[in-house]
């Protein structure tokens, strides 16, 4: 129950992170198909997990919007599979968190562009996936922390067939153990 | 003129299965040198739910193989020597007439003889027996012995095909008659399913699902018993391909790093990993003598096919021309390399002789995947889009009859793989 409660937290969390998120503002974040009607209860849930968890609580900075770690998305160029400089400090932050919270876990969840078969497109989100895991470990985070897995070109957060569209989805999402 | 009657036969085919919202075909581009059949209504068929002579028809008019002549108003009953000269005047070198009748024990059965016109002979002459369900089943045999007589060649209407069906948040495991008239669901879930694998005997669904926030390959029996997981190790676990025998599967898996394949066997145990390499190795395939397996990789820099032995071993690059050739699929008759190659921003089905390394571009749309042989390797079926909407569409692999089946409802259709002939 509880952790229904948290999931739906950080998930409108997550969406509030979404419009603040790549480099390029051309890619319009907001259109996951879908999330238009969880957008709404944003303060209210915020409120309900500051009741029902500890003020010191360190998983409250994952939901905090003003905390760098709320800020879930690492957005890749095009045909290039290693972390850009831009999101280094995300992705610090993010192993900061997990090296001082050993029983926290991140599933890493690539994702690829439409073009292109659907396996193949699999293994260029696994390939995405894998580079920030890399970076994790090389930070220092325990191997046993990370899941790097792929979605492929199979759950789209811009549906468009358009290069703001394809940019949107060449991106890694990064999850913790409650949100999956 | 030939075209307006094929259209018309269509329409009223369409206009008869529209409110079961089933895949309808829709041919653009005929071979030449078919030969005329007519196919009479056969008496008594109006009591069952699909008209038989309808379902031969279709199977016979989008094989490529015949010429149709319309048959519409001739009472025809099925007689030992029809009268040959009228069909001659009509244009129909060969003709098929029929009758069914109840049974008393509440099946049926259909007669029906297959003529020569122009010998004025009969080439085949049957009786089946069948329940009033299964009329369509019954319609796809018989076409089936009408081609095998015809031409020399297995027919393949009774064989099934699986594809995966998405509407809105709702994806579906789809199990069909390789005419798309009647589909079945046979998994449904709220997260992607990709990769559909016919098991060599037909009964059983090798699939990846997302259900669990990452690829996962699971088995589906056909049939009563509940899908199981395959392969769920650390990372992706995707692309699953089945060995001729049906003994062992090859899969893709991310738990070692970047996505590499491996065997195991059907039950899921006996893991082994195939292939070492820096690159992504992925999409493998069996040839059909069990002796090879083709794979895409991009371990030359861009993703091209590549073979190795299937216990391992040195891999030999297959593809050349061009800078992206994935999702390999080998003829039956293992001769012939079917791929989706990108030209200029399109992606493609393309063949390739493995003899002569020759290639051939079978399409002109833009964004087809998911090449699939027909069992009698005379065809292919794969997934395109058209108007934004993803369809299945078919290509003999002379690239001269293309067809389309397209859904009547709203959705996309993708990732087809035609089933094994029917045992």
């Amino acid at each position: 129950m509880k952790k229904t409660l948290l999931a739906s937290v950080i998930l409108s969390a997550l969406l509030a992170a979404c419009t603040t998120t790549p480099t390029e503002q051309a890619a319009p974040t907001t259109p996951t198909a879908g999330t238009a009607t969880t957008t709404t209860p944003t303060t209210p849930a915020v409120t309900q997990a500051a009741d029902t968890t500890k003020k010191a609580n360190p998983w409250d900075a994952l939901k905090d919007p003003n905390n760098i770690l709320s800020k879930r998305s690492v957005y890749f160029d095009f045909d290039k599979y290693e972390v850009k400089l831009d999101y280094m400090p995300l992705v610090e932050a993010h192993a900061k968190f997990l090296k001082a919270n050993g029983d926290a876990k991140v599933l890493v969840q690539g994702n690829a562009d439409e073009r292109g078969s659907s396996e193949y497109n699999l293994a260029l989100g696994q390939k995405r996936a894998n580079a920030v895991k890399q970076t994790l470990t090389t930070l220092g985070v325990k191997d046993s922390q990370i899941e790097a897995v792929s979605l492929g070109k199979e759950k789209p957060r811009a549906t468009g067939h358009d290069e703001a569209s394809w940019a949107e989805n060449r991106r890694d999402d990064i999850l913790y153990n409650g949100e999956y | 003129m030939l075209r307006r009657k094929f259209l018309l036969g269509l329409l009223s085919l369409i206009a008869s299965s529209a409110c079961f919202a089933q895949l309808t075909i829709e041919i653009s581009g005929a071979g030449a040198n078919r030969l005329p059949i007519a196919v009479a209504s056969f008496a008594g068929e109006n009591k069952l739910p699909a008209a038989i002579s309808e379902v031969i028809q279709f199977d016979l008019n989008r094989s490529g193989v015949f010429k149709l002549i319309d048959t519409a108003g001739v009472a025809a009953p099925e007689v030992p020597s029809p009268d040959f000269s009228q069909w001659r005047g009509r244009g129909a070198d060969a003709l098929v007439l029929g009758t069914v009748n109840s049974l008393a024990d509440g099946r049926m059965e259909v007669r029906f003889r297959l003529f020569d016109t122009t010998k004025q002979s009969q080439l085949e002459g049957q009786a089946i027996t069948f329940r009033t369900e299964t009329a369509r089943r019954t319609g796809h045999q018989i076409a089936d012995i009408i081609y095998q007589r015809l031409t020399g060649l297995p027919g393949i209407f009774s064989t099934r095909i699986a594809y995966i069906e998405r509407q809105g948040k709702r994806y579906r495991l789809m199990v069909d008659d390789s005419d798309g008239q009647n589909p079945q669901a046979a998994l449904i879930s709220g997260e992607p399913i990709i990769s559909p694998a016919w098991s060599p005997d037909g009964s059983r669904i090798a699939y990846v699902s997302f259900e669990k926030k990452k690829p996962i390959v699971y088995v589906r029996p056909l049939g009563s018993s509940m899908p199981f997981v395959l392969a769920n190790f650390k990372g992706s676990n995707s692309a699953p391909a089945w060995s001729p025998d049906g003994r062992k599967l090859a899969v893709t898996l991310t738990k070692d790093g970047l996505s590499q394949l491996y065997l195991l066997n059907a039950d899921g145990s006996g893991l082994r990993r195939l292939t070492t390499s820096a690159g992504i190795d992925t999409e493998p395939v069996f040839s059909p003598d069990g002796a090879s397996i083709y794979f895409t990789s991009d371990r030359g820099g861009s993703p091209q096919i590549y073979k190795i032995p299937a216990e391992g071993g040195n891999a030999q690059r297959v593809t050349f021309e061009g800078s992206y050739n994935v999702s390999p699929r080998i003829s039956p008759d293992g001769k012939t390399l079917a791929y989706i190659a990108r030209n200029n921003g399109m992606f493609q089905v393309t063949v390739q002789d493995l003899a002569t390394q020759q290639t051939q571009i079978l399409t002109d749309s833009a964004k087809d995947e998911s090449p699939s042989f027909a069992p009698d390797g005379r065809t292919i079926l794969y997934a395109t889009e058209v108007g934004g909407r993803g369809v299945l569409a078919t290509v003999s692999i002379d690239g001269r009859v293309r067809q389309r089946l397209s859904s009547a409802q709203v959705g996309d259709v993708r990732e087809p793989a035609w089933g094994p002939l029917a045992k």
